[in-house]
C-alpha cells in the first residue's frame, strides 16, 4: 500500500513539473480575490445573478363585422403607395358604410419582405394613410380612423418571390 | 524483484492514460472562420473538476477568446491535471507555440454552489499574470467562465473584454413570438417576452437593466420599456398611428422614437417614464431608425426626405440634418461604436442587403460580409466586434464579425427565425 502511494506521488511531482523555467518566488501565494458571481451566502445556490422573469403578452380582441361582401384589401404596386383606380370602388364602399354608421376603423399598411423592418414600417405607414386620405376625401371624418403599420410582418403569403410580394403589399380595413 | 518494477509501470501508464483521456477542448458549439492578422496564441488546459460540472468551463473560455478574433487556441489537453496552485513546466508550451496557457479548477462546495479558479501564466517568460476565482451558483457557471474570459482578455491585450455582456434577440417560432435575453455567446436564453404577435427594435438601456422594444400585441405598433430581472414593463408610447424605433439617450432620461401620429413617420423624444411626445423632426418624408451618439449629443437617423433613405446626423435636440452615406441609394439601421469611430449600417446592392462599416473621419467604408440578407447591426460594448443577422446556409442567424470582416462566429440561438439582436452594455 505504502509503495503505492510513493509511486503515485512521484508520477505526479514528474507531470506537475517542479523543473525548469518557473521560480517558486515568481507564484504569489494566493492572489484570489474570490468574488462572488452570484451574490448572498449559503442557502442562496439556485439564485441567478442575472434573473430573466418571462412575460406572456395577452392577445387582443379580433376584427369585428363591417361592410357585408365588400373587400377589404386595396394591394399596391412596388414602392408604390399610390390607391390605383381599380380600387376606388372598395374605398368607395368603407366610405359608404362608415358615413352612415357610427363606427371607427383601422386602416392596417403592409409591404413585401424585401428591406429593413423599421423603413418598412413607414412604408407601410404610407400605404394606410393613402387609404385614410381617400376615405377622408368621400366624407369619413378624419377622427374615425386610425392608420397604423404593420410593415413586413404580417405577411399574408410566404414566398421569396413577386406573386407572395404582390400579395403583401397592401391595407387593410379593420373593423374594431 | 520483478512484481514491484511492473506494479511502478502500471501506476504511471494509469496515470498517464487518465490524463490523455481528459475531456475535448476542441468541442465547443461555436463556428469560428477565418484568419486574423496577429492572433495571440493561447492554451487552455481542461479546468481540474470540470469534467463533474455542467459546464465545460475551459471550452467556454476558449471559444469566447476565439471569437474576439483576437486569439488563437493551442489545444490545451494535454494540460489535464493542471490547476492554478500547479507550478507547471512551461517548456512543452512553449514548444507548442502558446505564449500564455490558463489553467483553473471547479469545486462544488457545501452548497451547492461552485468555487472557480484560474491562473493565467505567461509561458515565453515563465510568470504568473493573473489569477482570481468567483463562487457561482450552479446556473451562473458560464458566468464565471465568461468573466474568467474577460480578465485574460483584458490582461493580455489592453481592452475590456465582452464576455460577460447579454445579448437580446427576436424568434419566430410559427405564430410565436420570443424576445431572448442570452449570453454573447449566444448561450443560455431566457425568454423575456412571449407573444403571438411580432416584437422588433429591442433596446438595451445604458444600464442593462431595460429593454425597450416595439410590440405588436394591441395590433398596432407600441413601444415598451422593459425591465427583465422583474419583468414590469411600461407602455411609452401609444401615439395613434404607428409608434416604433425606441433609442434610448446615453443618460437614459430620454427615449428617440418614430410617432406617426401627426401624419408621416417622424422622430420624437419622450422622456423614459413616459409622458408627452416633443417633436423633433420635420419633414415631408420618412424619419426613423434615430440613434443616439455615446456623448448624447447628437443623433444619427434614417431619412428618404431625398428621395431614397440615408444615413443623417442632427443635434440631439433637433435642427439641421448632415448627410453622412453617400454611397449606394438605400442606407438604413445605423449602429455606432461606443468611441464614435465606426458607423456600421445595412446597404442595398443590387438588391442585396449588405453589412457596411465607414470610418467616419474618412468616410470609408467596407463590406465585411459576404452574405446578402444583412440586417440589425449592433456593436459590441469594447467596440471590437458587431453582432447582426443575416441568412446563411438555408436559415436564419446570428452573427458576429470584427469589423475588418476577418474573423466571423455563428452564434447559437433558440429554435426559429432569429433577427434583430441588440448587444447590452458592460456589466455594472
Amino acid at each position: 500500500m505504502k509503495k503505492r502511494v510513493i509511486l503515485a506521488l512521484a508520477a505526479a511531482a514528474v507531470l506537475a513539473g517542479c523543473a525548469s523555467g518557473v521560480k517558486l518566488d515568481d507564484v504569489p501565494v494566493d492572489d484570489r480575490t474570490g468574488a462572488a458571481v452570484t451574490p448572498g451566502g449559503p442557502g442562496t445556490g439556485d439564485a441567478s445573478a442575472r434573473p430573466v422573469q418571462p412575460v406572456q403578452a395577452d392577445p387582443s380582441a379580433t376584427s369585428g363585422p363591417g361592410p357585408a361582401n365588400v373587400s377589404r384589401i386595396v394591394y399596391f404596386d412596388y414602392d408604390s403607395y399610390v390607391v390605383k383606380p381599380e380600387f376606388q370602388s372598395v374605398i368607395d364602399a368603407h366610405a359608404r358604410y362608415l358615413r352612415s354608421n357610427n363606427r371607427n376603423v383601422v386602416i392596417e399598411g403592409h409591404t413585401d419582405e424585401r428591406g429593413g423592418r423599421e423603413y418598412n414600417l413607414a412604408l407601410g405607414q404610407r400605404r394606410s394613410e393613402a387609404v385614410r386620405r381617400a376615405l377622408g376625401l368621400l366624407g369619413v371624418p378624419d377622427s374615425r380612423i386610425e392608420a397604423v403599420s404593420f410593415g413586413e410582418e404580417k405577411p399574408a403569403t410566404q414566398g421569396g418571390e413577386e406573386s407572395a410580394w404582390a400579395q403583401n403589399r397592401r391595407a387593410e380595413i379593420s373593423y374594431r | 524483484m520483478s512484481e514491484p518494477v511492473l506494479w511502478r509501470r502500471r501506476e504511471l501508464a494509469a496515470f498517464l492514460g487518465a490524463v490523455a483521456a481528459g475531456p475535448a477542448l476542441a468541442q465547443f458549439r461555436v463556428e469560428v472562420t477565418g484568419v486574423g492578422l496577429t492572433q495571440l496564441p493561447i492554451a487552455i488546459a481542461p479546468f481540474r473538476g470540470e469534467a463533474e460540472v455542467p459546464q465545460k468551463v475551459a471550452s467556454i473560455i476558449q471559444a469566447d477568446l476565439e471569437r474576439s478574433g483576437m486569439f488563437r487556441a493551442i489545444d490545451g489537453t494535454a494540460g489535464a491535471g493542471l490547476d492554478e496552485t500547479s507550478r507547471p513546466d512551461l517548456a512543452p508550451w512553449r514548444q507548442r507555440t502558446a505564449d500564455s496557457l490558463a489553467v483553473g479548477s471547479v469545486t462544488r462546495l457545501a452548497d451547492g454552489r461552485f468555487d472557480v479558479r484560474f491562473r493565467l501564466w505567461d509561458v515565453v517568460r515563465g510568470e504568473s499574470l493573473a489569477a482570481d476565482g468567483f463562487v457561482a451558483a450552479p446556473g451562473d457557471l458560464r458566468l464565471a467562465a465568461h468573466r474568467i474570459a474577460d480578465m485574460i482578455y483584458e490582461k493580455l491585450t489592453g481592452e475590456k473584454g465582452v464576455f460577460s455582456t447579454r445579448i437580446a434577440y427576436v424568434t419566430k417560432a410559427g405564430p410565436r413570438y420570443n424576445l431572448w435575453v442570452a449570453d454573447a455567446d449566444g448561450e443560455n436564453a431566457q425568454s423575456a417576452l412571449a407573444s403571438n404577435e411580432p416584437i422588433i427594435s429591442p433596446a438595451w438601456s445604458a444600464s442593462g437593466r431595460q429593454l425597450a422594444y416595439v410590440s405588436f400585441e394591441s395590433r398596432k405598433p407600441v413601444v415598451y420599456v422593459h425591465e427583465i430581472a422583474s419583468g414590469s414593463r411600461r407602455l411609452i408610447a401609444n401615439f395613434r398611428g404607428s409608434n416604433s424605433a425606441p433609442a434610448w439617450s446615453p443618460d437614459g432620461r430620454t427615449l428617440a422614437v418614430t410617432l406617426t401620429r401627426d401624419g408621416g413617420s417622424q422622430l420624437y423624444t419622450i422622456a423614459s417614464t413616459g409622458g408627452e411626445a416633443r417633436r423633433l423632426t420635420q419633414s415631408a418624408g420618412i424619419d426613423t431608425e434615430p440613434l443616439y451618439s455615446a456623448d448624447g449629443r447628437s443623433i444619427y437617423f434614417v431619412s428618404d426626405r431625398g428621395g431614397a433613405p440615408q444615413i443623417y446626423r442632427m443635434p440631439a435636440g433637433g435642427g439641421a440634418a448632415q448627410r453622412v452615406t453617400f454611397t449606394g441609394s438605400y442606407n438604413i439601421s445605423p449602429a455606432l461604436s461606443p468611441d464614435g469611430r465606426w458607423l456600421a449600417y445595412i446597404s442595398r446592392i443590387s438588391g442585396a442587403f449588405k453589412l457596411q462599416v465607414m470610418e467616419l473621419a474618412s468616410g470609408n467604408v467596407t463590406s465585411p460580409t459576404d452574405t446578402t440578407a444583412d440586417e440589425s447591426p449592433s456593436f459590441a460594448p469594447n467596440g471590437r466586434l458587431i453582432i447582426y443577422a443575416t441568412r446563411q446556409g438555408g436559415g436564419e442567424a446570428l452573427m458576429t464579425t470584427t469589423l475588418d470582416g476577418k474573423i466571423k462566429a455563428r452564434l447559437p440561438g433558440r429554435g426559429g427565425d432569429i433577427r434583430e439582436p441588440d448587444w447590452g452594455p458592460f456589466q455594472r
